[in-house]
Formats: structure tokens, sequence, C-alpha cells
């Protein structure tokens, strides 16, 4: 499913190029593209025409192409490059309030789900014999995948997502021993690595989202290396 | 047949995918305090037609219906997503149900998973992750359990245990059995029916009427038959077996 988060991210660059030649904005753009492109995987993958693998990597790449051609056709003037790798000095304070509010739903979202959320990953047909119906679920981790991908583009940047998507829940895995504590300790890796990748970026005038993406990487190897050394004892 | 005293019942239920049926014409029946087993060669439908009983599947025609307010156990064959997230077995056993510590800890006891109940899911035997899977599915005291090849990763004495404590629960609870399982002579003697599945229902009756069955025999062979007689013999020593062994 991680990928299915980096498929979501590759169409928000439509996203982007739609909401800069139709003038709705770019936040507007990228959340409407993301979500019919959320909701056009989950119907396809329902249909079990193809794979999912095969599904993804075909949509997200013609996704991120219509994207690239659709911003280069009309010669509109903007960094691309800053959407991929994003540059945390094109996000305005109205960015800021609508990354405050994208956080918040995320959260509630998350939080009113929980349990439903954590059945289905583990077994759909234990979560369908419970009365949950799992193409619900699944509809909620895009439109929360979604706000993810919206809110993070213009930090992270659209390439390098899928990276702060797994790896702080990856180092999380090894410290925690529940979902709970996985979730929490992920979102406190997570923001370990921002605010340490900021700094990174801003010492060495890098790019900020490999510079996060590097901090949270060293975090997991530590944590691998942490419990080695727990297990040794 | 008194529909409205059965917990499940199906009536022509069919399932056709690509033009092609995977179930035919189903009529089936569980009542209160059912002991049914569903036998049948792979790609009979025997998951799909526990899917339509549940409702998980809509089928192509034919209708089923349930008692309101049933309440069903249901056990997969084996969950697979467990390493990508901790979890200890009384997480899972809990997510997401409404239980109360008295139910809980009967159930503990009832499948004995009382040592391992602190444990990672990630670290638990076969055995033991199907008496878990079985633990959840009993906390909300259902009417119906059903089974979907519960003993299909187990070696032969944990499969053996592990019917020995479906057959316990059976007699201790007001509980109604749907098991699907290919170990047939395993659950003779537990079981009060069989049904056998190859997209259309083959023959129903009590295992030891069916082993006599012409269309048990063609898809089974002889002998799954005399197997099933050896395992009914101890049992049921009345019964005279002489149409089983003795000929060609």
């Amino acid at each position: 499913m991680s990928y299915y988060g980096e498929s979501i991210a590759h169409s928000s660059l439509l996203g982007v190029g739609l909401g800069i030649l139709l003038g709705t904005g770019i936040n507007f753009g990228v959340i409407i593209v993301c979500l019919l492109f959320g909701i056009l995987f989950l119907w396809l993958q329902q249909s079990k025409i193809l794979s999912t693998d095969t599904l993804l990597g075909v949509l997200a790449h013609l996704a991120l192409s219509i994207g690239i051609i659709v911003i280069s056709l009309n010669r509109i003037k903007i960094d691309i490059e800053a959407f991929l790798f994003g540059d945390i000095l094109t996000v305005s304070s109205s960015d800021l309030w609508i990354m405050y509010l994208g956080v918040g739903i995320t959260i509630l979202l998350i939080l009113i789900n929980w349990s439903s959320l954590l059945l289905v990953t583990i077994d759909e047909d234990l979560a369908r014999a419970e009365g949950i119906n799992p193409i619900y679920i699944n509809l909620l981790l895009t439109i929360v995948l979604t706000i993810v991908v919206a809110v993070s583009l213009q930090i992270i940047g659209l390439l390098l997502i899928t990276a702060m998507l797994i790896i702080p829940a990856a180092t999380s895995r090894r410290l925690a021993n529940s979902p709970g504590q996985m979730a929490l300790i992920a979102t406190l890796v997570g923001v370990i690595s921002v605010i340490s990748g900021i700094f990174l970026s801003v010492e060495f005038d890098a790019p900020s989202g490999p510079s996060i993406v590097v901090i949270s990487a060293i975090l997991f190897f530590l944590s691998y290396s942490f419990k080695f050394l727990i297990n040794k004892d | 047949m008194k529909i409205t005293n059965a917990l499940i019942s199906s009536k022509n239920v069919s399932v056709l995918k690509h033009q092609k049926f995977i179930l035919e014409n189903i009529d089936i029946q569980i009542n209160k305090n059912d002991f049914i087993t569903i036998i049948g060669p792979n790609g009979a439908g025997k998951t799909m037609l526990l899917k339509c009983l549940m409702g998980f599947y809509k089928p192509t025609s034919g209708s089923i219906e349930r008692k309101e307010q049933l309440k069903i156990g249901y056990m997969p064959q084996s969950i697979n997503v467990i390493n990508t997230m901790p979890m200890t077995v009384k997480g899972f056993i809990t997510v997401r149900k409404k239980y109360d510590d008295i139910s809980l800890n009967k159930v503990i006891t009832e499948v004995n998973i009382r040592e391992i109940v602190d444990k990672q899911l990630s670290v638990l035997s076969g055995g033991e992750m199907q008496r878990v899977l079985l633990a959840r599915s009993l906390l909300n005291n259902p009417d119906l359990l059903i089974l979907d090849e519960p003993a299909q990763n187990l070696d032969i004495s944990g499969q053996l245990n592990f019917y020995k404590l479906i057959q316990e629960i059976y007699s201790k609870r007001d509980i109604s059995i749907l098991m699907v399982s290919h170990d047939l002579h395993l659950v003779m003697v537990s079981t009060k029916k069989v049904l056998c599945l190859y997209k259309h229902i083959c023959c129903s009756g009590a295992p030891q009427q069916i082993a006599k069955d012409p269309e048990f025999l063609a898809m089974f062979g002889k002998d799954m038959a005399n197997m099933m007689s050896i395992y009914q013999h101890s049992h049921d020593h009345s019964h005279d077996h002489s149409y089983l062994v003795g000929e060609e």
C-alpha cells in the first residue's frame, strides 16, 4: 500500500499544472487530481483486470508524464524541481494554514476510524465478517493520502513523499510493541526528521526534501542498531 | 422446510463469473446446533459459498436469508499481514470488539492461549496462530461459527488437537458450526452432516451415509470412503461396512 501513496504523489504534478492553468490554485488542483486518481485506482483494482503493481506502474507514470507535459506546453513559469524535490522557500503563510487544516483533518479521520483501519490492514475478510466494508476504508485511506500528499508536496517534493510514508513507520516498527505505539513513534521520527532536515538544508543550502529523507534514513539505521544492542544484553 | 428457524438459509444460489458457474443452485440450511462440514476439491467454490452465506459477496442469482441479529464468528484460513505491524495477541483479539474481562478470560481459557496472550503475533507458531484466530471469532459469543479450512497449515498432531478443541467448543457452547475442511477423516467424529460441494451440492448427509453415495465415491474414490469407515468404526460398531470393502 506504500506504493499506492507514491502513485498518488506522482499524479500530484498534474494537479499542480492544472491548478495553475485553470487559476484554481495549486492546493485545490492537487487535491482534486489526487482524489480522482485514487478513486480511479481503487475502482480499477476492484475490477481485478490487472495486477496492482502493473496498475500503479502504468497510472502513476502516466499521471506524472501528463503533468510535466501540461506544465511545459503552457510555458507556465514554475520551477518543476521545487515540486519534485521540495523547496521550503515556496511555502507561504497561507499555505501554512492549509497545512494545519490538512493535518487536523488527517489526524481526526485516522483517530475516528483507527480500529477499522487496523482490522482491514490485518485481513479484509475478517473485517468484512465484522461488518466493515473495506471499500470505504480504502476510500478513506485514499482521502487521507491525498491530503498528506497535498500538504507535504512543497516541503518534501513528490518524488520523495513515499520515503516519508515508509521510513518513519519502518523505523518505529523496530521499537514499538503495538500499532498505537508504532503510529506515535513514527510521528515523532517524522517530526525530528523534518526539523533536523530543514536545519541541514539551511546550513548547506541543500533542497529540503532530500535533506529530510537523509535524516530519517539515518534514524532508521540507528533504530536497527539500537534494537540490536538491546537484544545483545 | 421451516425457513424461519434456520440461522442461514440459501435458495437457488448461483454465482457466475466470466460466464462460468462458481456455484450453481445451492440450497443450504444451517439450523441451531448444526455441525456441517463442507468438503470438495480445490476450485469447488467452498470459500465462495462461505462468502455468500456471510454476505461478503452478492450471488448472481438466488436468495440468502440470515436470521435477524445473527452473530457470526468467522475464522479465516490464515492472516498474512502481521510483520508490517507490531501487535500482541491480546491486542489482535480485541481490536474493534466490545468485550468484558469475563468473556475475554473465558475465551482465553477455552482455547488455551493464556501463556501467549502478551506475545507478538509475529512470533507465534502455526498452531498458536490458529487458536488465536479461533479466540477472536469466539469473543462476541457467536450463534454460528464459520471456519474456513482452519487446520490447513498444521501438522497431523496439530490438526488432531485443533479439531478436538472445536469439538469441545461445540459441545460446551450453544453454537452451530459450519466448517470447510479437507481433513474429513479427522472431523468424522464431531461433524453431524457432510456436504459435498463441486460447484453444486453433489451429495449431503450424515458422514456414514455419505461414504456410500456414488457421487462421493466418484469424487474422492474408495480410499477416502474406506478411511472414513475405519474412523467411524471405532464409534459405531453396529454399522455394517460390507458395502465398502471387498469390492473389486
